[in-house]
This record gives structure tokens, sequence and C-alpha cells, in this order.
């Protein structure tokens, strides 16, 4: 931890360290990115698997042609970009949202309600209100932490943690009870008006306008985060809080909730796009964990915003070429979970020296100073 | 108390873990590991060897949350989050691997209930707690132990010290990453048995993700218990006796929607780290907090 630099100063280097900490970022991304495959090479020669038919399946499942590319690639990156996202503004603001997948599944339940109930009368109005009710449902959900943050100081890592599993019984419940499709046979709900469904992006592909509000989300948010008062509160609060409220007179309870709020909502955007874009009805297993995941793509980005969306193709490929993995060299496809958590503790002990260590350490590192750091 | 004893097992060894200010949310892997190694171990149909192979994989998960969270000292939020994913893609891609892509009809001997002499005979409560598979008494054991080593020995005084004055407890030459790895193991090993008891005592069988956020719950119901260890075993059994109902319900056929009694004790959580029910409880002090 080095002491407060003299503003001057500061702004003359700002972009150079800028320049440098993204190549670091990315470097540092790139290394991990190529390590952790080449430990699933090695790992799936040991198991006796056909590692290069295994990898070249991944390659050809995720960007080896056109259609893997935008059906299965970016659609699987689409959640997984807004719930980066939604972790890494968090994170950035040393919230520890860990939340998402709760925030996103209750975006999708009140997104489907919402289609569900009004759907047909309100016409083509119907999609952006379904999309703006996944916001305020995974803002909402988001709330409740805050407010146990803010106003009893419960901390929003158990308690986000806790609602998670709430959200998850209560979609159980809904695609039981209130919402199930008509028949009662199946744990979901009914497909939502046609007139709902997210428009796709490029004809002949699977590939929705969710991703383009992904990539939209992602720019607003980086331009935010560097160049407007908000994003520089957040960013002052995520480096010492102490810091911000006494010498920058920052609202640090309105601010963190603040942007507990707008990380719901992205989370519960994820959800409603899910829903109005991919599985077009509402149901139980509708997030594979979509917001644990999304941890690991906001890390790998250095939580910055265009990073996630670099890291959230990324893993959007590995997902989507694991499915083909399985399907040609018979290697199961959870395996690609193990390297994702391979590349996160990657980079956590990569990060422990050399340049970026100030990526991660600025965040997780001043949320805990210890005396030797401080001194 | 069945399905109570792996939720109070981890929990007891998380109680632990976090009384020295650790937050491992890897919990939820070790317990998954330990199933994993429960299977492994009871293959040769050798019920203790799958025990003990629970509680080494147990060790071993938490030995590597420790490497990071401790000794390298990474965030144990980050850490621990990795290492679920991690456990969560090793067992799912070993357990294809080595029984096959549907690994269907695999099964393994379970213990059986073994009721203990005299006290089964207590009416009402004799059969619930006292005839019951043998992890239960692992409970009814651990349970004092833990609460005997965390404040009546110089061991506990530190654990406790650590999670709640760490710059002290550090200024005064205690060896803080020392005492962090003791707990971790401890909790690993809890942790494992935990998972070896969903194999071996109750399931029978070994499903991807088995442990279905029992690690999560066992977070949970240490904050339900108020950090000690007389009140996590209550919250135990309530934990317990929530997804209990879940079962009878289905299996009377009742149209009760059994999701909400699910969620009742993670909102209980909620609501008792609010202040809400009865007195407000506190955190350990240092818990989260890079040593």
């Amino acid at each position: 931890m080095s002491g407060p630099a003299p503003a001057a100063d500061a702004s003359t280097n700002r972009w150079r360290r800028r320049i440098a900490s993204w190549m670091s970022t990315g470097t540092l991304a790139a290394v991990v990115a190529v390590l952790s495959l080449a430990l699933l090479w090695m790992a799936l020669r040991l198991a006796g698997f056909d590692a290069t038919l295994a990898l070249g399946a991944l390659w050809r499942g995720s960007f080896g042609n056109w259609y893997a590319l935008t059906s299965s690639t970016l659609v699987r990156a689409t959640p997984l970009v807004l719930t980066g996202l939604a972790v890494a503004i968090a994170f950035r603001a040393g919230v520890w949202n860990i939340g998402a997948d709760g925030q996103l599944l209750v975006g999708a339940a009140l997104a489907t309600a919402v289609g569900l109930a009004w759907g047909d009368a309100l016409g083509w109005a119907a999609l952006p209100i379904a999309l703006v009710a996944g916001a305020v449902g995974g803002a909402c959900w988001a709330g409740i932490a805050a407010v146990l943050r803010t106003r009893f100081g419960v901390l929003e890592v158990i308690s986000t943690i806790m609602l998670n599993f709430v959200a998850l019984d209560l979609v159980g419940y809904l695609v039981r009870g209130p919402l199930q499709e008509p028949s009662h046979a199946y744990p979901q709900s009914n497909e939502i008006p046609a007139q709902m469904h997210l428009p796709f992006l490029i004809p002949g592909t699977r590939l929705h306008w969710g991703f383009a509000l992904g990539v939209c989300a992602a720019g607003i948010l980086w331009w935010a985060m560097r160049s407007t008062a908000a994003g520089f509160r957040v960013r002052a609060i995520g480096a010492n809080a102490d810091a911000a409220r006494i010498a920058g007179r920052v609202d640090v309870a309105r601010t963190t909730t603040r942007v507990l709020l707008l990380s719901g909502a992205l989370a519960g955007l994820a959800g409603a796009i899910e829903v109005s874009g991919v599985t077009y009805a509402l149901y139980e297993n509708i997030s594979p964990g979509y917001g644990y995941t999304a941890i690991a793509v906001a890390l790998l980005a250095g939580l910055d915003p265009l990073g996630v969306l670099g890291t959230g193709i990324l893993f959007g490929a590995l997902e989507a070429g694991a499915l083909s993995m399985q399907r040609e060299a018979s290697v199961p496809s959870v395996v690609v979970t193990a390297v994702e958590a391979a590349l996160v503790l990657l980079l956590l002990a990569m990060s422990r020296r050399g340049a970026a260590a100030r990526v991660i350490g600025r965040f997780a590192g001043a949320r805990s100073p210890s005396p030797e750091e401080a001194l | 108390m069945r399905t109570a004893t792996p939720l109070a097992l981890a929990a007891l060894g998380e109680l632990v873990v976090e009384r020295a200010g650790v937050i491992n949310i890897g919990l939820e892997g070790i317990v998954l590991g330990g199933a994993f190694g429960a299977l492994l171990g009871a293959g040769s149909n050798n019920l203790v060897l799958g025990f003990a192979a629970g509680c080494v994989a147990g060790l071993f998960i938490a030995a590597l949350f420790g490497v990071f969270a401790v000794s390298m000292r990474s965030d144990q939020i980050i850490t621990g989050t990795a290492i679920n994913l991690l456990v969560l893609g090793l067992t799912g891609a070993l357990y294809r691997g080595l029984y096959g892509a549907t690994g269907a009809a695999l099964t393994i001997p379970t213990t059986g209930s073994v009721p203990l002499p005299l006290l089964v005979r207590i009416p009402v409560l004799g059969p619930t707690f006292f005839d019951q598979p043998p992890p239960t008494y692992l409970v009814y054991l651990v349970a004092p132990v833990l609460w005997w080593w965390l404040y009546r020995t110089h061991a506990g005084l530190a654990i406790r010290a650590i999670g709640e004055r760490l710059e002290s407890v550090r200024v005064s030459g205690v060896n803080v990453p020392r005492w962090r790895w003791i707990t971790l193991l401890v909790g690993g090993a809890l942790g494992g048995v935990a998972g070896a008891t969903l194999v071996l005592s109750q399931s029978g069988t070994f499903a991807e993700g088995m442990s279905a956020g029992r690690g999560f719950i066992a977070i949970a119901i240490v904050v339900l218990g108020r950090w000690r260890p007389i009140g996590v075993l209550v919250a135990s059994l309530l934990f317990g006796a929530a997804s209990a109902l879940q079962y009878l319900f289905q299996a009377m056929g009742w149209n009760v929607p059994y999701q909400l009694f699910l969620a009742i004790p993670y909102v209980l959580t909620l609501l008792a780290l609010a202040g809400f029910a009865g007195r407000r409880i506190e955190a350990p002090a240092a818990l989260g907090r890079a040593g």
C-alpha cells in the first residue's frame, strides 16, 4: 500500500498507469488462460482421454465456426457478461455481492410473471417492460442485502448467499405453484407470448439482442467508472472506505447501497434476457450457477467492465466448447468448471507478485490492510 | 436428526474456522469432496475406510484453501468460491470418468442405525436421538469437545482472540497462520466426514453436486447458532427439520409448497443477523480478514 500521491502527480501519470494496468491485466489473463488449458490437456492425458481431440472439440464448439461462435459461445456469454459486470462493479466498491445468481433468478421470475400476466395486453411494449421488470426484480433482491448491510450491519457476503438459496426455493415454488404451466406436469412456466421474444441479432443464428445489451452495458459502465463522479466515488470506497468518507466526504452507505442496487439490476436483467432470449419460459434450473461463474469472470478481468466483456466471452466459449467436447471426445463437460476454478486460483497465485498484484491487491487488500502493509 | 447430522458436522467445523477469523466458503466443496472420497474409499464395502477417505478428502481440500487463504493471504471469499467450482468440476468429471457416463445403479452399503443401549429407551427423545447411524453420535461427541477446546483451553483462547482482535494478538506474538491452519484442518476433517455421511449413511450413492448447498447451509447454521457450539447444534436441528418436512410432504403426496418451508431457515438466519430474532448477533470482528 503506497501513501496518498500528490494530486498533480496522479493526474499526469494516470493514463500511463491505466495503460500499464490494462496491459498487465490482459497479459496476466492470457497467461493464466493458456496455463489452465495446458493443465486441462495434461489432466485429460493422465485420465486417459484423447486430449488433443478433446481440445480440438473445445475449439470447434466455441470459436471454430460461425455458427458455434454466434449461436453457442455468444449466447452463453450474454448472462456471464451481465452477471460479471454486476460482480465487477460491486467488488470495485468493496461490496461482496455473491448473490448475482439469486438476483438473476428473481429477475427471470419477475420478467416471466409480467410477461404471462400482461404480455398479450401490452403488445410491443411487453418486451421492454419485462426487461425492466427483470432489472427491478434483481435490484429489489439485492436491495434486501443493501438494507441489511446499511441498517443492520449484516455482512453482505453472508446475506447474499442466503438470498441465493431463498431465490432458488422461491423459483422452485413458482414453477410448481402460481406460474406452473396449465397441465401441471412439469416444473416450468408457460411460454411467454411471441412478441416478447428478443429478436435475433444475426439472422440464421440463435444470437439475440441481449448480447448487444450486454456490450452496451459494459461500455457504459466502463465510461461511468472512468469519467463520472459516481464512478470515482465507487472506486474511492473500494480503495479505502474510511479515507473516502473522511477526506472525500463520500456518503459510503448511500453509495454502497446504490452499487448493490445497480449490481442486482444487472444480474436481474441477465435473468430477464435469458427468459426472453433463450428459454422463453421460467425453469427451476434456468441458471447453471451463472452468478458464481460471474465471480471468476469479473476477477479474471481485473474488475474492468471492458475486460468483463472479454472474459465473459472466454468463459462462454469454454462452456459452449465443453458440450462439444463431451459429444466428440466423451470428456465430461463439468470438467470446464474445474478449469474455471483453476483460472481463478492461478490468478490469485500469480497476482501475489509482479505488476498485476496491484490490480487484485487494490480491492482484495483494501478491505483488509494488515499492519505490515499499512506501515 | 438424520438430515441434521451432516449439517451439524460441517457447521461445527466451520464454527471453529470462523472463530479464528477465517470464512471458508469452500466448505461446500469440502462436503462434496468428502462425499466423493467416501465413495472411493468405500468401494470395497469397507465403511470405515469410506469415512476415513471422506475425512482425508476434506483435509486435502481444506489444505488447498489454506495454502491460498492463509499462507498466501489471498482473499478468502474468492479462494472459497474457486475451490467450490474446482471440486464440483473435478468430482463430476472423475465420477463420470470412473463410473461411466450415467453412473446408474452404483450403490454401496450404508451404515444402519445403531441404537444405543439404555438411552434409546428414553420416551419420545430416545428413538429420535439415540437410534441413529454412527455419525450422529460423532456429533454428540464433537460438540462438547469443541466447546471445551474453544472455551477452556489456551488454544481456544488464542483462536477466539485471533477472530476478535487480530492486531493485538499478532503483536503479542501469537502465530496467527499456525492457528488458522489448525482450525482449517479441523474444519476440513469434519466437513469431509459430513460429506461421507451423505454417501455412507443416507443416499448410498454419489451424484454430481450432491452436496446441494449443504456447505452453504452449514455456514448459515454457524451464523444462526451465534458462533457457539450449542447454538450450532440447535440451528442444525432446525435446518434438518425444515428439509425433513420436504420429504414428509412429498411422501404423503400433499400438495404443500414445500419449497417455502425450505426457505424458512435462510430467512430466519437473515432475521437473526438483522437482530429481529432476539439479541443482535455479532460476527467475529476479524472475519474474512487476511492474517
